[in-house]
Protein backbone atom coordinates (compact mmCIF):
# COMPACT_ATOMS: atom_id res chain seq x y z
CA UNK A 1 0.00 0.00 0.00
CA UNK A 2 1.80 3.66 -1.32
CA UNK A 3 0.28 6.15 1.25
CA UNK A 4 -0.17 9.56 -0.09
CA UNK A 5 2.78 11.83 0.20
CA UNK A 6 1.42 14.15 2.95
CA UNK A 7 0.73 11.20 5.24
CA UNK A 8 4.22 9.64 4.61
CA UNK A 9 5.22 13.87 5.09
CA UNK A 10 3.75 14.22 8.27
CA UNK A 11 5.58 10.63 9.40
CA UNK A 12 8.96 12.09 8.48
CA UNK A 13 8.34 15.45 10.32
CA UNK A 14 7.02 13.62 13.26
CA UNK A 15 10.34 11.59 13.58
CA UNK A 16 12.89 14.53 12.40
CA UNK A 17 11.00 16.80 15.40
CA UNK A 18 11.36 13.87 17.75
CA UNK A 19 15.45 13.95 17.02
CA UNK A 20 15.84 17.36 17.08
CA UNK A 21 13.82 17.56 20.13
CA UNK A 22 15.98 15.12 22.15
CA UNK A 23 18.70 16.61 20.90
CA UNK A 24 17.61 19.96 22.61
CA UNK A 25 16.72 18.00 26.13
CA UNK A 26 20.30 17.54 26.16
CA UNK A 27 21.25 20.75 27.89
CA UNK A 28 19.06 22.60 30.53
CA UNK A 29 18.98 25.74 28.32
CA UNK A 30 17.83 24.55 25.38
CA UNK A 31 15.43 21.16 27.15
CA UNK A 32 11.86 22.94 27.04
CA UNK A 33 12.38 24.03 23.66
CA UNK A 34 13.09 20.68 23.14
CA UNK A 35 10.10 18.86 24.37
CA UNK A 36 7.82 21.97 23.05
CA UNK A 37 9.99 21.05 19.46
CA UNK A 38 8.93 16.78 19.94
CA UNK A 39 5.30 17.91 21.33
CA UNK A 40 4.70 19.32 17.38
CA UNK A 41 6.37 16.46 16.18
CA UNK A 42 3.45 14.56 18.23
CA UNK A 43 0.81 16.62 16.48
CA UNK A 44 1.63 16.60 12.84
CA UNK A 45 2.38 12.47 12.91
CA UNK A 46 -1.08 11.95 14.92
CA UNK A 47 -2.87 14.38 12.29
CA UNK A 48 -1.01 13.06 9.46
CA UNK A 49 -2.78 9.85 10.59
CA UNK A 50 -6.14 11.32 9.86
CA UNK A 51 -5.40 11.61 6.74
CA UNK A 52 -4.46 7.66 5.62
CA UNK A 53 -6.94 6.79 2.90
CA UNK A 54 -9.54 3.87 4.11
CA UNK A 55 -9.42 4.56 7.85
CA UNK A 56 -12.72 2.99 9.67
CA UNK A 57 -13.94 3.79 13.09
CA UNK A 58 -12.90 7.34 12.53
CA UNK A 59 -15.33 8.19 15.54
CA UNK A 60 -14.27 5.60 17.82
CA UNK A 61 -10.76 6.86 17.43
CA UNK A 62 -11.39 10.49 18.23
CA UNK A 63 -13.07 8.77 21.19
CA UNK A 64 -10.05 6.87 22.08
CA UNK A 65 -7.72 9.95 21.37
CA UNK A 66 -9.64 12.06 23.95
CA UNK A 67 -10.56 9.89 26.78
CA UNK A 68 -6.80 8.29 27.33
CA UNK A 69 -5.36 12.36 26.08
CA UNK A 70 -7.17 14.04 28.58
CA UNK A 71 -6.88 10.95 31.82
CA UNK A 72 -3.29 11.59 31.05
CA UNK A 73 -3.53 15.24 30.79
CA UNK A 74 -5.28 15.84 34.19
CA UNK A 75 -3.34 13.37 35.84
CA UNK A 76 -0.17 14.97 34.54
CA UNK A 77 -0.63 18.59 35.41
CA UNK A 78 -2.08 17.31 38.99
CA UNK A 79 0.95 14.85 40.13
CA UNK A 80 3.13 16.12 42.94
CA UNK A 81 6.93 16.24 41.88
CA UNK A 82 8.36 13.71 44.52
CA UNK A 83 5.39 11.46 42.69
CA UNK A 84 6.56 11.98 38.86
CA UNK A 85 8.55 8.48 39.41
CA UNK A 86 5.95 6.60 39.36
CA UNK A 87 3.47 8.73 36.93
CA UNK A 88 6.53 8.30 34.81
CA UNK A 89 6.29 4.44 34.89
CA UNK A 90 2.41 4.05 34.00
CA UNK A 91 2.24 6.39 31.30
CA UNK A 92 5.43 3.89 30.11
CA UNK A 93 3.41 1.31 30.71
CA UNK A 94 0.25 2.31 29.40
CA UNK A 95 2.88 2.62 25.81
CA UNK A 96 4.01 -0.64 26.56
CA UNK A 97 0.61 -1.84 26.14
CA UNK A 98 -0.50 -0.51 23.50
CA UNK A 99 2.72 -1.92 21.11
CA UNK A 100 1.01 -5.30 22.54
CA UNK A 101 -2.06 -4.53 22.00
CA UNK A 102 -1.16 -3.11 18.11
CA UNK A 103 0.52 -6.73 17.65
CA UNK A 104 -2.63 -8.68 19.66
CA UNK A 105 -4.98 -7.47 16.81
CA UNK A 106 -2.32 -7.93 13.83
CA UNK A 107 -2.55 -11.69 14.93
CA UNK A 108 -6.02 -11.46 15.35
CA UNK A 109 -6.65 -10.31 11.38
CA UNK A 110 -4.47 -13.39 10.63
CA UNK A 111 -2.73 -11.84 7.38
CA UNK A 112 0.58 -11.70 8.45
CA UNK A 113 3.34 -11.23 5.54
CA UNK A 114 6.58 -12.92 6.36
CA UNK A 115 8.08 -14.68 8.98
CA UNK A 116 10.22 -11.67 9.39
CA UNK A 117 7.16 -9.43 10.44
CA UNK A 118 5.81 -12.14 12.26
CA UNK A 119 8.80 -12.83 14.46
CA UNK A 120 9.22 -8.78 15.14
CA UNK A 121 5.45 -8.44 16.12
CA UNK A 122 5.80 -11.60 18.73
CA UNK A 123 8.62 -9.46 20.32
CA UNK A 124 7.01 -6.53 20.45
CA UNK A 125 4.02 -7.79 21.91
CA UNK A 126 6.49 -10.19 24.66
CA UNK A 127 8.39 -6.87 25.50
CA UNK A 128 5.44 -4.81 25.35
CA UNK A 129 3.38 -6.66 27.52
CA UNK A 130 6.00 -7.39 30.06
CA UNK A 131 6.59 -3.90 30.01
CA UNK A 132 2.64 -3.13 30.43
CA UNK A 133 2.76 -5.35 33.91
CA UNK A 134 6.03 -4.47 34.82
CA UNK A 135 5.59 -1.10 34.78
CA UNK A 136 2.06 -1.34 36.71
CA UNK A 137 3.83 -3.20 39.91
CA UNK A 138 6.35 -0.23 39.58
CA UNK A 139 3.79 2.32 39.91
CA UNK A 140 1.76 0.56 42.38
CA UNK A 141 5.51 0.30 44.45
CA UNK A 142 6.62 3.65 44.19
CA UNK A 143 2.87 4.99 45.34
CA UNK A 144 2.90 2.87 48.55
CA UNK A 145 -0.12 0.81 47.50
CA UNK A 146 2.11 -2.14 47.35
CA UNK A 147 4.05 -2.58 50.91
CA UNK A 148 6.62 -4.86 50.31
CA UNK A 149 8.90 -6.68 47.98
CA UNK A 150 7.01 -9.82 47.03
CA UNK A 151 9.55 -13.23 46.47
CA UNK A 152 8.25 -16.34 45.73
CA UNK A 153 9.71 -19.65 46.79
CA UNK A 154 12.00 -20.13 44.23
CA UNK A 155 11.51 -16.84 42.37
CA UNK A 156 14.40 -17.47 40.23
CA UNK A 157 13.33 -20.51 39.04
CA UNK A 158 9.93 -19.07 38.48
CA UNK A 159 11.22 -16.34 36.21
CA UNK A 160 13.09 -18.49 34.00
CA UNK A 161 9.93 -21.15 33.72
CA UNK A 162 7.82 -18.54 32.85
CA UNK A 163 10.18 -16.77 30.51
CA UNK A 164 10.50 -19.80 28.19
CA UNK A 165 7.16 -20.59 28.40
CA UNK A 166 7.16 -16.95 26.82
CA UNK A 167 9.37 -17.39 24.22
CA UNK A 168 8.39 -20.92 23.49
CA UNK A 169 4.67 -19.53 22.82
CA UNK A 170 6.60 -17.26 20.94
CA UNK A 171 8.10 -19.48 19.07
CA UNK A 172 4.77 -21.80 18.46
CA UNK A 173 3.04 -17.86 16.89
CA UNK A 174 5.90 -17.91 14.12
CA UNK A 175 5.82 -21.51 13.00
CA UNK A 176 2.29 -21.79 13.49
CA UNK A 177 1.17 -18.68 11.81
CA UNK A 178 -1.47 -18.12 11.47
CA UNK A 179 -2.23 -19.21 14.76
CA UNK A 180 -5.03 -20.26 17.04
CA UNK A 181 -6.94 -17.85 18.62
CA UNK A 182 -6.39 -20.26 21.87
CA UNK A 183 -2.41 -19.64 21.31
CA UNK A 184 -2.79 -16.02 20.75
CA UNK A 185 -4.58 -15.67 24.32
CA UNK A 186 -2.38 -18.15 26.40
CA UNK A 187 0.70 -16.28 24.82
CA UNK A 188 -0.59 -13.05 25.87
CA UNK A 189 -1.72 -14.23 29.50
CA UNK A 190 2.18 -15.97 29.95
CA UNK A 191 3.67 -12.28 29.12
CA UNK A 192 1.74 -10.19 30.87
CA UNK A 193 2.11 -12.64 33.95
CA UNK A 194 5.51 -12.89 32.98
CA UNK A 195 5.66 -8.86 33.48
CA UNK A 196 4.38 -9.46 36.80
CA UNK A 197 5.88 -12.05 38.86
CA UNK A 198 9.37 -10.47 37.54
CA UNK A 199 8.96 -7.05 38.82
CA UNK A 200 7.36 -7.83 42.31
CA UNK A 201 10.21 -8.75 44.35
CA UNK A 202 12.41 -5.98 43.07
CA UNK A 203 12.57 -3.45 46.20
CA UNK A 204 11.80 0.23 46.04
CA UNK A 205 15.08 2.01 45.68
CA UNK A 206 16.15 -0.38 42.67
CA UNK A 207 13.06 0.71 40.97
CA UNK A 208 14.99 3.89 39.11
CA UNK A 209 16.97 1.44 37.24
CA UNK A 210 13.96 -0.88 36.60
CA UNK A 211 11.40 1.94 35.35
CA UNK A 212 14.60 2.97 32.78
CA UNK A 213 14.74 -0.78 31.84
CA UNK A 214 11.24 -0.64 30.53
CA UNK A 215 11.10 2.76 29.36
CA UNK A 216 13.92 0.97 27.09
CA UNK A 217 11.66 -2.35 26.52
CA UNK A 218 8.63 -0.18 25.54
CA UNK A 219 10.85 1.80 23.17
CA UNK A 220 12.17 -1.68 21.37
CA UNK A 221 8.33 -2.94 21.56
CA UNK A 222 7.28 0.06 19.35
CA UNK A 223 10.10 -0.34 17.41
CA UNK A 224 9.16 -3.38 16.31
CA UNK A 225 5.49 -3.07 15.90
CA UNK A 226 6.74 -0.10 13.31
CA UNK A 227 8.65 -2.59 11.36
CA UNK A 228 5.24 -4.89 11.24
CA UNK A 229 3.16 -2.06 10.12
CA UNK A 230 5.79 -0.57 7.96
CA UNK A 231 5.99 2.87 9.60
CA UNK A 232 9.56 4.40 9.63
CA UNK A 233 8.44 7.02 12.19
CA UNK A 234 7.28 4.24 14.49
CA UNK A 235 10.68 2.49 13.83
CA UNK A 236 12.76 5.62 14.48
CA UNK A 237 10.99 7.16 17.61
CA UNK A 238 10.68 3.09 19.12
CA UNK A 239 14.30 2.53 18.70
CA UNK A 240 16.19 5.59 19.27
CA UNK A 241 14.27 5.96 22.78
CA UNK A 242 15.36 2.08 22.94
CA UNK A 243 18.86 2.78 23.08
CA UNK A 244 18.65 5.57 24.62
CA UNK A 245 16.82 3.78 27.74
CA UNK A 246 19.18 1.21 27.39
CA UNK A 247 22.54 4.01 28.57
CA UNK A 248 20.72 5.48 30.68
CA UNK A 249 19.62 2.01 32.38
CA UNK A 250 23.36 1.29 32.20
CA UNK A 251 24.52 4.21 33.64
CA UNK A 252 22.33 4.02 36.85
CA UNK A 253 22.88 0.55 37.06
CA UNK A 254 26.74 1.44 37.52
CA UNK A 255 26.18 4.33 40.05
CA UNK A 256 24.70 2.26 41.99
CA UNK A 257 27.24 -0.22 41.70
CA UNK A 258 24.78 -3.02 40.59
CA UNK A 259 24.78 -4.84 37.66
CA UNK A 260 21.33 -5.43 36.14
CA UNK A 261 21.37 -9.21 36.74
CA UNK A 262 21.93 -8.28 40.59
CA UNK A 263 19.13 -6.14 40.19
CA UNK A 264 16.43 -8.52 38.70
CA UNK A 265 17.46 -11.65 40.31
CA UNK A 266 18.93 -10.89 43.64
CA UNK A 267 17.33 -9.09 46.78
CA UNK A 268 19.90 -6.50 48.20
CA UNK A 269 20.82 -8.04 51.50
CA UNK A 270 23.39 -6.70 54.04
CA UNK A 271 26.04 -9.20 53.95
CA UNK A 272 27.53 -8.77 57.80
CA UNK A 273 28.52 -5.90 59.66
CA UNK A 274 31.89 -5.21 57.56
CA UNK A 275 34.94 -3.70 59.47
CA UNK A 276 34.76 -2.58 62.48
CA UNK A 277 33.42 0.82 63.11
CA UNK A 278 35.52 2.68 65.60
CA UNK A 279 34.79 6.14 67.65
CA UNK A 280 31.05 7.42 68.27
CA UNK A 281 28.33 9.60 67.14
CA UNK A 282 29.04 12.99 68.24
CA UNK A 283 25.20 15.22 68.42
CA UNK A 284 25.31 19.24 67.55
CA UNK A 285 22.44 21.33 68.15
CA UNK A 286 21.30 23.59 65.42
CA UNK A 287 22.43 26.66 67.01
CA UNK A 288 26.16 25.12 66.69
CA UNK A 289 24.96 24.13 63.35
CA UNK A 290 23.93 27.43 62.24
CA UNK A 291 27.22 28.94 63.37
CA UNK A 292 29.53 26.55 61.88
CA UNK A 293 27.97 27.37 58.29
CA UNK A 294 27.33 30.99 58.87
CA UNK A 295 31.55 31.51 59.91
CA UNK A 296 32.18 29.28 56.53
CA UNK A 297 33.43 30.28 53.38
CA UNK A 298 31.98 27.40 51.37
CA UNK A 299 30.17 25.15 52.65
CA UNK A 300 28.76 22.11 50.39
CA UNK A 301 25.09 20.77 50.55
CA UNK A 302 24.17 17.32 50.60
CA UNK A 303 20.69 16.21 49.82
CA UNK A 304 19.18 12.55 49.67
CA UNK A 305 15.75 11.49 49.38
CA UNK A 306 15.34 11.67 52.85
CA UNK A 307 15.14 15.95 52.04
CA UNK A 308 12.47 14.96 50.06
CA UNK A 309 10.48 12.68 51.83
CA UNK A 310 10.24 15.56 54.52
CA UNK A 311 9.38 18.33 52.37
CA UNK A 312 12.29 20.14 53.13
CA UNK A 313 13.92 21.76 49.73
CA UNK A 314 11.92 24.66 50.25
CA UNK A 315 13.69 25.30 53.63
CA UNK A 316 16.67 24.48 52.52
CA UNK A 317 16.76 27.30 49.92
CA UNK A 318 15.88 29.51 52.18
CA UNK A 319 18.64 28.69 54.52
CA UNK A 320 20.68 28.65 51.25
CA UNK A 321 19.84 32.12 50.17
CA UNK A 322 20.49 33.93 53.66
CA UNK A 323 24.15 32.13 53.72
CA UNK A 324 25.18 33.58 50.40
CA UNK A 325 23.91 36.73 51.31
CA UNK A 326 26.23 36.30 53.96
CA UNK A 327 28.77 35.67 52.01
CA UNK A 328 29.13 31.88 52.60
CA UNK A 329 29.54 30.07 48.98
CA UNK A 330 26.96 27.37 48.85
CA UNK A 331 27.02 24.20 45.99
CA UNK A 332 24.81 21.54 45.52
CA UNK A 333 26.27 17.99 45.31
CA UNK A 334 23.98 15.33 43.82
CA UNK A 335 24.69 11.70 43.57
CA UNK A 336 23.50 10.39 40.58
CA UNK A 337 21.01 7.72 42.55
CA UNK A 338 19.87 10.53 45.05
CA UNK A 339 15.65 10.36 44.32
CA UNK A 340 13.68 7.67 43.09
CA UNK A 341 15.12 7.84 39.52
CA UNK A 342 18.16 9.47 38.16
CA UNK A 343 18.47 12.92 37.97
CA UNK A 344 15.00 13.49 40.27
CA UNK A 345 16.86 15.21 43.14
CA UNK A 346 17.54 18.03 40.39
CA UNK A 347 13.85 18.49 39.70
CA UNK A 348 12.80 18.36 43.31
CA UNK A 349 15.48 21.14 43.89
CA UNK A 350 14.55 23.33 40.92
CA UNK A 351 10.46 23.40 42.12
CA UNK A 352 12.33 24.46 45.12
CA UNK A 353 13.94 27.73 42.90
CA UNK A 354 17.41 26.35 43.42
CA UNK A 355 19.18 27.30 40.04
CA UNK A 356 20.97 24.70 38.07
CA UNK A 357 23.91 26.53 38.15
CA UNK A 358 24.43 25.56 41.42
CA UNK A 359 24.19 21.71 41.21
CA UNK A 360 26.45 19.35 40.82
CA UNK A 361 26.76 15.98 40.22
CA UNK A 362 29.28 13.76 41.83
CA UNK A 363 32.55 14.02 39.05
CA UNK A 364 32.04 17.95 39.27
CA UNK A 365 32.29 18.25 42.43
CA UNK A 366 34.44 15.55 44.22
CA UNK A 367 37.34 17.24 44.50
CA UNK A 368 35.78 20.51 46.16
CA UNK A 369 35.27 18.83 49.48
CA UNK A 370 38.66 19.43 50.44
CA UNK A 371 38.05 23.17 50.56
CA UNK A 372 34.74 22.64 51.68
CA UNK A 373 34.51 24.49 55.25
CA UNK A 374 30.97 22.05 56.06
CA UNK A 375 29.48 19.73 54.41
CA UNK A 376 25.66 19.37 55.24
CA UNK A 377 23.99 15.85 54.63
CA UNK A 378 20.35 15.97 54.90
CA UNK A 379 18.58 13.19 54.23
CA UNK A 380 21.48 11.20 52.51
CA UNK A 381 23.28 8.05 54.00
CA UNK A 382 25.05 5.57 51.55
CA UNK A 383 26.08 7.66 49.20
CA UNK A 384 28.55 9.30 51.44
CA UNK A 385 29.53 5.76 53.46
CA UNK A 386 33.35 5.92 52.84
CA UNK A 387 33.35 2.43 54.16
CA UNK A 388 32.55 2.16 50.01
CA UNK A 389 35.93 3.21 49.38
CA UNK A 390 37.58 1.70 52.22
CA UNK A 391 36.14 -1.78 53.03
CA UNK A 392 36.25 -4.77 51.16
CA UNK A 393 33.69 -6.47 53.20
CA UNK A 394 31.27 -4.03 52.72
CA UNK A 395 28.00 -4.51 50.92
CA UNK A 396 28.28 -1.22 49.45
CA UNK A 397 32.29 -1.31 48.33
CA UNK A 398 33.06 -0.08 44.83
CA UNK A 399 29.89 2.12 44.78
CA UNK A 400 31.04 5.52 43.64
CA UNK A 401 30.11 8.19 46.70
CA UNK A 402 30.50 11.63 47.21
CA UNK A 403 33.56 12.11 49.19
CA UNK A 404 32.01 14.36 51.88
CA UNK A 405 34.48 13.02 54.48
CA UNK A 406 37.09 14.79 52.96
CA UNK A 407 35.33 18.72 54.49
CA UNK A 408 36.72 20.18 57.39
CA UNK A 409 33.33 19.89 58.84
CA UNK A 410 30.43 17.55 58.43
CA UNK A 411 27.17 18.21 59.78
CA UNK A 412 24.44 15.82 59.00
CA UNK A 413 21.01 16.29 59.70
CA UNK A 414 19.29 12.49 60.43
CA UNK A 415 15.55 11.64 61.85
CA UNK A 416 17.40 8.44 63.78
CA UNK A 417 20.32 6.36 64.33
CA UNK A 418 19.13 4.20 62.03
CA UNK A 419 21.13 2.69 58.86
CA UNK A 420 20.60 3.55 54.99
CA UNK A 421 18.86 1.41 52.13
CA UNK A 422 21.07 -1.06 52.43
CA UNK A 423 21.99 -1.72 56.37
CA UNK A 424 24.81 -0.80 56.28
CA UNK A 425 26.63 1.18 59.01
CA UNK A 426 27.94 4.79 57.95
CA UNK A 427 31.45 4.91 59.04
CA UNK A 428 31.30 9.07 57.88
CA UNK A 429 29.01 9.20 61.06
CA UNK A 430 31.60 7.91 63.45
CA UNK A 431 34.65 9.81 62.41
CA UNK A 432 36.16 13.13 64.45
CA UNK A 433 35.12 16.35 62.27
CA UNK A 434 31.50 14.81 61.97
CA UNK A 435 28.40 15.98 64.15
CA UNK A 436 25.07 14.26 63.80
CA UNK A 437 21.95 16.95 64.00
CA UNK A 438 19.09 14.55 65.00
CA UNK A 439 15.35 15.75 63.52
CA UNK A 440 13.00 16.17 60.99
CA UNK A 441 14.47 17.72 58.16
CA UNK A 442 11.84 20.25 57.63
CA UNK A 443 12.28 21.43 61.24
CA UNK A 444 15.88 21.28 61.42
CA UNK A 445 17.06 23.78 59.29
CA UNK A 446 13.62 25.44 59.81
CA UNK A 447 15.40 26.05 63.10
CA UNK A 448 19.00 26.85 61.18
CA UNK A 449 17.33 29.84 59.51
CA UNK A 450 16.19 31.02 63.23
CA UNK A 451 19.40 30.93 64.19
CA UNK A 452 21.12 32.23 61.60
CA UNK A 453 18.63 35.64 61.24
CA UNK A 454 19.50 36.04 64.75
CA UNK A 455 22.70 36.13 63.31
CA UNK A 456 22.20 38.97 61.10
CA UNK B 1 9.19 -2.74 3.93
CA UNK B 2 11.78 -4.29 2.49
CA UNK B 3 13.73 -5.95 5.62
CA UNK B 4 17.18 -4.79 4.40
CA UNK B 5 16.39 -1.51 4.34
CA UNK B 6 14.13 -1.59 7.79
CA UNK B 7 17.52 -3.54 9.45
CA UNK B 8 19.58 0.39 8.16
CA UNK B 9 16.80 2.45 10.01
CA UNK B 10 17.23 0.02 12.87
CA UNK B 11 20.87 0.16 13.13
CA UNK B 12 20.95 4.60 12.46
CA UNK B 13 18.43 5.21 14.92
CA UNK B 14 19.94 3.01 17.72
CA UNK B 15 23.63 5.12 17.15
CA UNK B 16 21.22 8.37 17.29
CA UNK B 17 19.75 7.36 20.47
CA UNK B 18 22.85 6.25 21.93
CA UNK B 19 24.84 9.46 20.57
CA UNK B 20 21.69 11.74 21.72
CA UNK B 21 21.76 10.68 25.53
CA UNK B 22 25.71 9.81 25.75
CA UNK B 23 26.32 13.80 26.20
CA UNK B 24 23.40 14.42 28.38
CA UNK B 25 23.98 15.94 32.05
CA UNK B 26 23.34 13.94 35.06
CA UNK B 27 21.35 17.20 36.43
CA UNK B 28 18.44 16.34 33.15
CA UNK B 29 18.10 12.62 33.62
CA UNK B 30 15.04 12.52 34.71
CA UNK B 31 13.11 14.78 32.63
CA UNK B 32 15.00 12.95 29.84
CA UNK B 33 13.77 9.54 30.65
CA UNK B 34 10.21 11.22 30.65
CA UNK B 35 10.65 12.82 27.55
CA UNK B 36 11.70 9.33 25.62
CA UNK B 37 8.63 8.21 27.35
CA UNK B 38 6.49 10.98 25.48
CA UNK B 39 8.68 9.93 22.62
CA UNK B 40 7.44 6.54 22.29
CA UNK B 41 4.18 7.75 22.76
CA UNK B 42 4.25 8.09 18.77
CA UNK B 43 2.95 4.44 19.42
CA UNK B 44 -0.55 5.82 19.54
CA UNK B 45 -0.21 6.75 15.46
CA UNK B 46 -0.15 2.86 15.30
CA UNK B 47 -3.00 1.97 17.61
CA UNK B 48 -4.58 4.51 14.99
CA UNK B 49 -3.55 2.58 12.29
CA UNK B 50 -4.66 -0.65 13.74
CA UNK B 51 -8.00 0.79 14.64
CA UNK B 52 -8.58 1.96 11.18
CA UNK B 53 -8.51 -1.31 9.64
CA UNK B 54 -10.33 -3.37 12.84
CA UNK B 55 -13.21 -5.41 10.98
CA UNK B 56 -14.70 -7.05 14.15
CA UNK B 57 -16.13 -5.85 17.32
CA UNK B 58 -13.26 -7.83 19.53
CA UNK B 59 -10.31 -6.11 17.11
CA UNK B 60 -12.33 -2.55 17.45
CA UNK B 61 -12.53 -3.15 21.36
CA UNK B 62 -8.54 -4.06 21.77
CA UNK B 63 -7.90 -0.98 18.69
CA UNK B 64 -9.71 1.10 21.12
CA UNK B 65 -8.00 -0.17 24.45
CA UNK B 66 -4.61 0.60 22.06
CA UNK B 67 -5.53 3.90 20.96
CA UNK B 68 -6.46 5.15 24.62
CA UNK B 69 -3.00 3.96 26.29
CA UNK B 70 -1.00 5.05 23.47
CA UNK B 71 -2.36 8.87 23.86
CA UNK B 72 -2.40 8.75 27.86
CA UNK B 73 1.05 7.45 27.05
CA UNK B 74 1.55 10.96 24.18
CA UNK B 75 0.03 13.36 26.85
CA UNK B 76 1.00 12.36 29.64
CA UNK B 77 4.84 11.99 29.02
CA UNK B 78 4.42 15.52 27.47
CA UNK B 79 2.83 17.43 30.22
CA UNK B 80 4.89 15.92 32.88
CA UNK B 81 8.07 16.19 30.96
CA UNK B 82 7.10 19.88 30.48
CA UNK B 83 6.15 20.82 33.54
CA UNK B 84 9.87 19.53 35.10
CA UNK B 85 11.65 21.69 32.07
CA UNK B 86 9.61 24.69 33.24
CA UNK B 87 11.08 24.43 36.36
CA UNK B 88 15.12 24.64 35.60
CA UNK B 89 16.25 27.73 35.64
CA UNK B 90 19.50 29.51 36.17
CA UNK B 91 20.59 32.42 38.79
CA UNK B 92 18.03 35.43 38.29
CA UNK B 93 16.08 33.32 35.85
Amino acid sequence: MTLPVYVQGAWFAGALLFIFGLKGMSSPASARKGIVIAGYGMLIAIAGTFLVPGLKNIALMVAALALGGAAAWISGKKVKMTDMPQMVAIYNGMGGGAAAAIAAIEFAKGDAHSTVTTILAVLGALIGAVSFTGSCVAWAKLQGVLKRAIRLPAQNAVNVLLAANAVGLGIAMVLMAPAQPELIVFFFAVSLILGLIVTLPIGGADMPVVISLFNAFTGLAVGFEGYVLGNPALIIAGIVVGAAGTLLTQLMAKAMNRPLSNILFTPMVASGPGEAISGSMKEVGAIDAAAMMRYASKVIIVPGYGMAVAHAQHKVWEMTSILEEAGVEVKFAIHPVAGRMPGHMNVLLAEAGVPYDKIFDLEEINGEFGQADVALIIGANDVVNPSARTDKASPIYGMPILNADQAQNVIVIKRGKGTGYSGVENALFYTDNCRMLYGDAQPMAGEIIQHLKAMG
Amino acid sequence: MDGLLALYIFMLAAFTGYEIIAKVPVILHTPLMSGSNFVHGVVVVGAMLMLGNADTVLQQAIGFFAVALGAANAAGGYVVTERMLAMFKKKEG
